[in-house]
């Protein structure tokens, strides 16, 4: 079955991923995401009924260590890389009222 | 016998007898790099002053008596995908045209404690998205074997880098074949190890239950030595395994006798280019000869591995990618109205269309609604796919096949048709989603000299078995690396490139 990404889905998707898309980018992506659905969707011809999702392939669960600080103060070297920064903070446009 | 025919090991063979220095070391590398960057593009940065500097404290390590190792004083190149403290690291993206990381990478680390010589970092597809390193944003890199070609991707700078003989050794990182297709593409050796075996550490995640960094180098013994450098137990990468060996170079042996290898049908079928299954099926039989049992079987399942890698590593991209938002490092989008505005803006001007593309469907297949039927139905995919391995693995102690259906594509014939780029990881791609190890060796050439690279498929941990079997082919065939053919002599650049325009590019984009 062929999927159709309808104006709204793809607005929706636009917000999910943070991005802002002109009318043309918004066309190109639902045909580019149309032909991949139809793509994906060659999965459903697979009998998946009673196979667990694996998200790894090891049986590792939560990996825990002591929370004990190991390095140092790089708060300089970090704020180096700050498109803005103000004082010791990173500075980001107004958020609220 | 010049300095940049030998290979990392027998480089740091003659270092450490003092017949070499390491600055005379770097110094060949850097020089062949500059001959060569206009036409191939291989480095986003390269780092003379760093290398040299790195290379006068190796150097008296050496004689010291600090440092002994078979790598130390041997120049390297590392994806920029790696972190390294304090040095450029862009992921090949605008995103990160700024971005000086505050840390190194564990498996960078652990190739400096080897005595590593870092002399820059190499171009790919932005974000490791692609199979060609043509969406990196600092322009293509081009295959040295032909610079009319790619070199793959998405770690193509660093495969094309080792061919051209623009250091001795590389690490790339492997997402659905990124290390395997483009070493196939350039004639060199590369290999993906078990998923969690070197550390992600410092690694610029794309699909983090997919990625994995390893070598890529000139010949197999390269690339067991450079292996056993950068493999490690590390805490900080809560996926990082303890292995109970990692003494990968003890593995070097000439003798495949009795070794099981199955060829499976589904990868030398339709799709396949017909010089690559003779090259494939000639090394099949060397291998053969030398006593090992090949046979062929069906694996199962092959057509499937593309669209499942697509749906996980998508989603993964479209979480991992969520924290380039202008905020703390690298670009930032100016004229926006408020914050929300701003990550837009920023997001938009800051990543290239292939990433875009993907950061889409990822954030559709995990939306409310649409989660069940993709995502969750492509990690059941994922434990088929796994089991059909398994199963293969009860019979074989490896499986052999091509490294990819076709050799190296003109460049700009590919990102026209994403999904026909896509079809070109067929043969990769499901290692990644097995978490098994899985190496490139070169096999033969076509009819235009380009590279045709064979696959060896391990099962986990299997790595040893791998290189054994690929170093038992080079015995066998008295394979030596082979230059690229365009960069004989003197290492001028051919004719009619444009690489120089691009080099310009980069470098106007850094200082941005």
């Amino acid at each position: 079955m062929a999927n159709r990404i309808s104006d709204e889905t793809i607005e929706y998707v636009g917000i999910l991923a943070k991005l802002e898309l002109s009318d043309s980018e918004k066309e190109a992506a639902k045909a580019d995401m149309e032909k991949m659905l139809d793509y994906i969707d060659t999965l459903n011809e697979l009998d998946t009924t009673g196979i667990e999702p694996m998200s790894h392939v090891f049986q590792v669960s939560n990996v825990f260590r002591e929370d004990v600080v190991t390095n140092g103060d790089s708060r300089e070297e970090m704020l180096a890389n700050a498109p803005q920064r103000k004082d010791d903070s990173f500075e980001v446009p107004r958020t609220i009222g | 016998m010049e300095i940049l025919e030998f290979t990392a090991l027998e480089l740091g063979e003659k270092i450490q007898r003092r017949e070499i220095s390491v600055r005379e070391a770097a110094q060949a590398a850097l020089a062949q790099a500059e001959a060569a960057e206009p036409a191939i593009n291989s480095y986003v940065t390269l780092d003379p002053e760093g290398a040299l500097a790195q290379a006068d404290e190796i150097q008296r390590k050496i004689d010291a008596g600090e440092l002994a190792g078979p790598l130390a004083g041997v120049p390297v190149a590392v994806k920029d995908n790696m972190c390294i403290k304090g040095q450029l690291t862009t992921c090949s993206s605008k995103i990160l045209s700024n971005f000086k990381p505050v840390y190194t990478a564990e498996a960078v680390l652990n190739l400096q404690k080897a005595g590593a010589v870092i002399l820059g970092k190499t171009n790919m597809d932005e974000f490791a998205m692609g199979s060609t390193t043509e969406t990196s944003y600092y322009g293509p890199t081009k295959n040295p074997h032909n610079t009319a070609h790619v070199p793959g991707g998405s770690s193509g700078g660093s495969c094309a880098a080792v061919a051209a003989r623009e250091c001795f050794g590389a690490l790339g990182s492997d997402t659905g074949g990124s290390i395997r297709q483009p070493s196939s593409f350039c004639g060199v050796v590369g290999m993906k190890p078990t998923y969690g075996t070197v550390s992600r550490y410092g690694l610029i995640a794309y699909g983090s239950s997919l990625d994995q960094i390893g070598p890529i180098t000139k010949d197999v013994s390269d690339c067991a030595a450079f292996l056993e450098a950068i493999t490690s137990h590390d805490p900080k990468d809560s996926t990082s395994i303890r292995r109970e060996d990692y003494r990968f170079t003890e593995a070097l042996q000439d003798d495949v006798k009795g070794m099981r290898i199955g060829i499976p049908r589904d990868y030398m079928g339709e799709g396949l280019d017909g010089e690559v299954r003779e090259a494939v099926m000639r090394a099949a039989k060397v291998l053969e000869e030398k006593g090992a049992v090949v046979e062929e079987f069906d694996l199962g399942l092959v057509k499937y591995a593309i669209p499942a890698y697509y749906t996980i590593a998508s989603a993964e991209a479209s979480s991992n990618l969520e924290r380039f938002d202008g905020v703390k490092y690298g670009y930032r989008a100016a004229g926006y109205e408020d914050l929300h505005s701003m990550y837009k803006k920023t997001r938009s001007e800051g990543f290239g269309a292939e990433v875009k593309r993907r950061i889409m469907l990822g954030s559709f297949v995990l939306s409310s609604g649409y989660y069940d039927a993709y995502y969750l139905k492509a990690l059941r995919v994922k434990a088929l796919i796994k089991k059909a391995f398994d199963n293969a693995f009860e019979k074989y102690d490896m499986i052999l096949g091509p490294a990819a259906p076709t050799t190296a594509p003109e460049l700009g014939s590919s990102l026209s048709d994403p999904l026909k780029m896509y079809l070109g990881d067929i043969y990769t791609i499901s290692v990644n989603l097995a978490g098994l190890p899985g190496m490139s060796a070169p096999v033969g050439k076509d009819h235009r000299g380009l590279p045709i690279g064979m696959q060896l498929i391990g099962n986990v941990f299997q790595e040893k078995k791998l290189l054994r079997a690929a170093y038992t082919y080079e015995c066998a065939t008295e394979k030596q690396f082979e230059r690229a053919a365009e960069l004989s002599g003197t290492g001028a650049a051919p004719a009619g490139t444009d690489g120089a325009g691009q080099e310009d590019t980069a470098k106007e984009a850094h200082q941005a």
